[in-house]
Formats: C-alpha cells, structure tokens, sequence
C-alpha cells in the first residue's frame, strides 16, 4: 500500500498454554494456540481474521492486546505519537507491546480498544451505561464530571443512541443498541486501533448490517485502524480490506479481500467460502463440504496441518487415484492407526438380515469398506492390493501390522512437509505445498 | 395420504399475561404444512417466530402464555385434546430441535441413555433394541465411531456433535413432523453447513415434514420449499421460495433480503426496532418502518394477505385494489435480483 509504517506489526506471534500434570505439576506438553503468525495493519485499513472456532484467532486478539502474554513474538504499535521509532541495538523495538511495562501498557490501552461479541455479558448490569462509558475517562484521568457527561452524550448521539440514554441500564437495550453502546465505549478514548471480536456474531442479520455500517462510518470519521474477527466469510467480505484465514493457529493466506474472495488459494479458505448459505434458492449445489471439527491444538497433525480435513490433499508420486478415494484412504489409515475400526460392532451389523454362515471375510472386508465411504476396489492395483492386505488384517484383529502396511505405502507429501508461504502478486500470500510444486515443476522446466 | 395437509394452523393467537399488559406474541396467523414439504418461517428476534412453533405442541415458555386458535395435526385439533394425548403426539410424531443443544440436553446422563429414554417411552422396545436402534442413528447422523460415543456425556461433545445427537434424538421415533428452532444459528458456519445438508438427506431418507425457524436467509435459500416471513406476530409474506427470493413483494421482505451481504450488505440494515408487543401500532405493523408507509398503512387493523400469484401471499395495501403496487414491486433489491428478474422478462 503506502510506504508509511503500519500501525500494528505483528511478528511470529506464539501463544502457547501448557498442560501440567502430577504432583510435581510438571509441564508435559502445551495448547499452541496461535503458533507464530505476522501480519500487520495499515493506518486506516481493516485487516480481518477469520477461522472455525478453536483457531486461534480470539487468542490471537487478546494476546496482540496484551490481556494475556504472549509465548514469543513481536507485537510492534505504532500509533499515538510513537511513529518513526527504530530499533534498538540489542534488536528490541521500543513500540513493542510484548515487553511494555505498566505505565506505557496503560498508555497502549487508551490506544488500542478492543469489542467483544456478546454486549449483554460485556456491561455490568448494576451500572447505567453512561457510568460504564465515562469510567474509562476517569481511569485515564479525566477528573471534570460535566465534561466526562458531555464526552459521552455526544458519543452516544454518535453510534446512533440518544443522550438521553445515559442515564439508563443496560437491560433496557435491545443487543444491536447494547454493541453501539460498546461501540461508543471502544470509542470514547479517541483509539488508533481497535479489535474487534466477533463483534456481530450474536445478532440478527438485519441488526448486524446496521451495526456493520455503523462501525464503516465511525471508522472514516475517527481514522481508525480494525483488526475485525469472525468466522463468516460474508460479514468479512462486506467490511474488510484484507484478510488472513486462520487454521490451527497459523495463518494458512492472506491477502486483499477482494483477490482472496474471486481467487482463493488455500484449500481451507475454499471450504471456509463454500460454507456460506447462499441466498439464492436454484443454487442448492452442496459445494464442497468441510468434514469433521478442527483438531486439538495440543497435538496437531505433522507437516500442513490441515491436511487431515483437507479435499485436496497430494497424492504420493505413485498414485493417481480418484481424489475422493485418496481422501477416505488417508482417513481410514488414520482410524487403522488408533484402532478406530470396530470389527465386532460392524460383524453385528452385518448380522442383520443374514444368517452366521454368511459373513464371510469377503463380506466383512466390504462391510468395512462400506463403513468409511472407500470404493468397493481402488482403480490402481497396487493400492488395492495394499488395502485389501490391510483389511486381512484388520478382520484378523492385528491392527499394527495393518497400521504398517498402509503407513508405508500411503503417505501424502502434506504431512512431511511444511507448507511455506507462496506469493500471488499484491501481497496474497498461502502456504499449500500444491503451489510449492507447481512453482517447483515450472522451474524445472525452465531450467531444461 | 388424504388430500389434507400433514399441519394446518388457524387464527393462532398466543398471548403472555405481563406486568405492562397483555403481550401478544402471535397475533392471528394462518399457515399449513403438506407432508415431505420443508417450510421456513423468517424473521428478526422478537417476531414471534419461535413462539408460533411452540404453541403447536403447547410447549410455550414461562410465563404460561394463552394459546388460541385451531391446530390440526393429521386432521386432528391438538388444541382440544388432553396433556396425555398431546404427550404422545409430542416427542413421538412431532418432534423438536432447538438452538441451543446444550440447553436441551441433561449433562448428567450419557447421549446414548438420552436417546433411548425417548425411544423406550414412545415405543414398546427392548434395552438391547433400543440401545441397538440408537446407536444407528447415532451412526446416521454422522457421529463417527457411534458406538462407543454412545456412552458419552453431552459434555464430551463438540457443539456440532451435539446438534447431531439431539437429530438423532428427535428422529429415534421417526416423527412426521421435525421442528427446528434455528437448529444452526449457534453453530459455525462450516459445521451449519455440514447440519444443513444433514437435515436435506435426512428428509429424503425419512420423508418427514420439516418446520425451520430462522433469522438467516441464506439458509432459508439452501433449505425451504415454502416461506413464511413473519414481524411483529403478524404474517408479512408467505410464497414458496422462490418467489419470495426472486420477487419480494412486502417492503419488509425486501429490506430483510437488503440485509444479506450479497445483495450490498452493508445498505445500513432495517432502520428502527420491532413495535412493542404489548401495544403494536394501528395498521400494519411494519409501517412505523416501511420507506413506502402512506397515511393508510397506520389505520385499522393489519391489511388482508392479498394473493399475487398462485401461493404468493402479502399482506400490505399497495396489492389491494385501488392502490399502485408498483411503488413497492420494483423496488431496486441489488444486481443480482434486477439481473435475474431481467433474464426472466427476456
């Protein structure tokens, strides 16, 4: 964009909680929440962040603010007066939030608000929300009463209330009304940046356009800059500039909303996008549909760490099977490898309508098959003949050797390797080894 | 099947006793469900949607509200049989899902012991075909590894997995008629997607009727047959989908589709609030908010649902005679509706 500094810089940014155990409470392992992304925010431009929920991204938030500390990493501000600051010898930057101390992070708290998405728990009921407005005045030192009042009547007219509103608790404000009013309190500090999570999610889609508009407007008006988490593609379409897709605690692309919407890369942004309810009733396609929950952040999958869920997951160079096939094979290999495949259970399913002489292992093998969606024979013959040793010996009970002969012949390059980021053009960047190859292969022929 | 539709609902009316008066939440509304069809009811919080889907099984919230007007089920008038009776139709061959599945589970018995408990008071099974019978739907619903989730508490289950569980709850009887209070609005979008297309297989496999209430259009989009746009307790609107989607007639439709981000989004929502309930305006109700309100839209009672086409409804006074419906019909609802209604007209 322009070559003035952004305001946020966020580098490598790591939180990580950890999990003890025993009587010693030693640490055994830990909840990468959010595991080393960078981004930064422009003045006056809405970056958003958008994800499944256990992504990452509210952690993200509240670590970029500092509510809890961040593992590792940089997070660089260069709003209020703190531009042009360079760094210092030792490599630390002045501006850098993770190592504010309590006078300067008070000062960075005026600087930089923050939205949460329920309004109803954000405000104490007892207090009238005048009170809850100008109290942050008076934290930041604002001794004069009848000024604090008239500060915040004005904001009030503002977000679109009255000033009559003051005086008044928040039960009697319905919830778009109840988040204008933490609009207001975002606001009232006169902020460069504000972080904003989720912060229409708990409303009505005619609400959530009002308050979206309104938070458009304010934004011109005051000059600020947003970092505006969600997990609808649609809300972030209509409200930001850019946007960066998290998965599992890394950003998985990123890049101007408009590109990244008409162009995705990412195979996750793709499904993310496809999950949107289109409001056209004579397109009912079921697009491509993203299956299972996120994995747990304490022991995520090697290499992308998407590629468990993923419709495009490489094929190893030995194949070309049906992609759907490949898909379910690596999903089955992952059931075989923590014994998920209940051969009992399926033998009695099986019983249903047939007599005992009937199952045979033939039977039972394409009773399996049936039970995660795999092709009754895979069109490569070597596969098929991997698979059907495998489910020998799954009938057999012997789940490690089972475990060993599909470990070893199907494997996906997405699990060895770790996806980097690949550039697009215009600051689209996302890390899928699918664009690693392709740029890989165009250079081999180049070089021939 | 006889020629009677599966649910028809008349002049249902449900009123709540309320420190400030009388509440009326549903205010004399008419609609029918034929069998195997999916109907949406639409509209902002506090419509009254939800509550004209609980009044059916007399299921309305504390304070106990009034419930009035004629419901027949299968030719059957619901209103008039005893709590015995109801019970049996309730959970068996109407069932409920809600928004919130963790709510509506107990968190202290498993989601299998749940499951069953329904199965075994509504039919004379055994433990071990319950059990069996569970553990199927569980599977159905796509649970992965069901039989051993089978002894899961409703804790130890993501929210998506929750939302299946009480599907599977509510099919184990194989109802005639699913009712779904905003089944996905707590849910993310990838997981509402997935509960989606869920519920579409679900009807074609069970054949069973469905009942949607929801605030979101889009999903209206992927999931409905027919649609009822309910405000303020009142009927606005009702086609089937894709007359409602495709030509909005009442200016509430159309400023609930202006929402949708597609069609611009960010046109600034609806202006205003919902009337209040215990004293809604004169006339209709939407003209406290309507850019098309004229003097007589705030006189006398709710205008009469006029018919546009054949199964397209709205009730507002531009569509009666003597009025210009053009002042709200062609109403500039973003490019893609004007493209579509363009390619129609070629």
């Amino acid at each position: 964009m322009t070559n003035s500094e952004p305001i946020l810089q966020v580098n490598d940014l790591k939180k990580h909680y950890p999990i003890k155990r025993g009587l010693l409470n030693r640490e055994v392992g830990a909840a990468k929440a959010v595991d080393g992304i960078s981004f930064e925010i422009n003045p006056g431009e809405t970056v958003g962040l958008v994800g499944e929920s256990g992504c990452g991204k509210s952690t993200a938030a509240t670590s970029i603010i500092r509510l809890e500390d961040p593992t590792d990493g940089e997070v660089i501000f260069n709003g209020g007066d703190r531009q042009g600051a360079s760094r210092n010898g030792d490599g630390t930057h002045p501006n850098d939030v993770t190592r504010f101390n309590k006078r300067e992070l008070k000062r960075f708290r005026r600087e930089a608000q923050m939205i949460f998405q329920d309004p109803a728990s954000s405000f104490n009921p007892r207090m009238s929300v005048g009170r809850a407005v100008s109290e942050m005045l008076e934290i930041h030192g604002m001794k004069d009463k009848h000024r604090r009042r008239a500060i915040v009547e004005d904001l009030l007219e503002r977000v679109g209330l009255s000033a009559e509103d003051y005086d008044r608790y928040p039960h009697e404000f319905s919830g778009g009304q109840k988040q204008r009013i933490g609009l207001a309190r975002a606001l009232v500090l006169n902020p460069d940046l504000i972080i904003a999570d989720e912060p229409v999610s708990a409303l009505d889609v005619s609400i959530q356009a009002e308050v979206l508009s309104l938070i458009d407007d304010l934004q011109d008006e005051f000059g600020l800059s947003l970092l505006f988490i969600s997990h609808d593609m649609g809300v972030i379409k209509s409200i930001c500039d850019r946007v960066a897709v998290m998965y599992l605690g890394e950003i998985v692309e990123i890049g101007e909303v408009e590109e990244l919407f008409r162009n995705p890369q990412h195979p996750y942004t793709e499904e993310l996008m496809s999950a949107i309810p289109n409001p056209d009733p004579r397109d009912r396609s079921e697009g491509i549909s993203l299956s299972g929950t996120v994995p747990s952040p304490t022991n995520p999958p090697s290499g992308c760490k998407f590629h468990t869920r993923c419709h495009k997951v490489v094929q190893s160079d030995e194949f070309d099977l049906e992609q759907e096939a490949w898909q379910q094979l690596l999903t089955f290999r992952q059931q075989v490898s923590i014994q998920g495949v209940d051969v009992d259970e399926i033998r009695e399913n099986a019983l249903l309508g047939r007599s005992e002489e009937e199952i045979t292992d033939s039977v039972l093998k394409s009773e399996v098959r049936k039970e995660f969606d795999l092709p009754s024979e895979l069109s490569d013959r070597e596969a098929e003949k991997t698979l059907d040793n495998a489910l020998d010996s799954i009938i057999a009970d012997d789940f490690e050797s089972a475990t060993e002969t599909l470990q070893s012949t199907f494997t996906t390059p997405c699990e060895e390797i770790e996806p980097e980021f690949t550039d697009h053009g215009d600051g689209h960047r996302s890390a899928c080894i699918r664009h690693r190859n392709e740029i890989q292969s165009m250079e081999l022929a180049a070089d021939d | 099947m006889s020629d009677e539709p599966l649910l028809e609902v008349e002049n249902l009316r449900t009123t709540f006793d309320t420190d400030q008066g009388e509440l009326i939440a549903v205010d004399g509304i008419d609609f029918s469900i034929e069998q195997g069809e999916t109907v949406c009811i639409v509209g902002e919080s506090g419509s009254g949607k939800t509550v004209a889907t609980e009044s059916i099984t007399r299921i309305v919230p504390i304070p106990p509200g009034e419930v009035d007007g004629s419901v027949r089920f299968k030719g059957q008038g619901l209103q008039s049989i005893d709590d015995e009776a109801l019970r049996d139709i309730r959970g068996d061959q109407i069932a409920h899902i809600f928004q919130n599945p963790q709510e509506a589970m107990n968190h202290v018995y498993t989601i299998g012991w749940q499951i069953v408990e329904g199965l075994k008071i509504h039919q004379d099974v055994t433990d071990e075909e319950a059990r069996a019978k569970a553990v199927e739907l569980l599977d159905r619903v796509g649970i992965a590894n069901a039989s051993a989730r089978f002894n899961d508490y409703p804790h130890e289950f993501s929210g998506g997995q929750k939302q299946r569980a009480m599907i599977a709850m509510a099919l184990a009887t194989d109802p005639d008629l699913l009712i779904a209070d905003e089944p996905t609005t707590a849910l993310d979008v990838t997981v509402q997607a997935q509960i989606l297309d869920l519920l579409n297989e679900l009807q074609d496999e069970f054949g069973m009727s469905i009942l949607l209430v929801t605030h979101d259009l889009g999903v209206v989009a992927q999931i409905a047959d027919r649609v009822i746009v309910m405000y303020s307790g009142k009927v606005m609107e009702r086609g089937d989908v894709y007359q409602i989607f495709e030509e909005p007639a009442h200016p509430y439709t159309q400023a609930l589709m202006k929402c949708l981000p597609e069609f611009g989004g960010n046109a600034g929502g609806i202006q205003g609030t919902l009337p209040d309930p215990t004293d809604p305006p004169d006339g209709c109700r939407f003209a406290p908010r309507c850019e098309h309100a004229a003097s007589d839209c705030t006189v006398g009672d709710q205008p009469a649902e006029i018919e546009i086409e054949p199964g397209h409804l709205a009730s507002c006074i531009y569509y009666q005679q003597g009025y210009d419906s053009s002042v709200v019909q062609n109403d500039d609802l973003g490019t893609n509706a004007n493209e579509r209604t363009e390619a129609a007209d070629d």
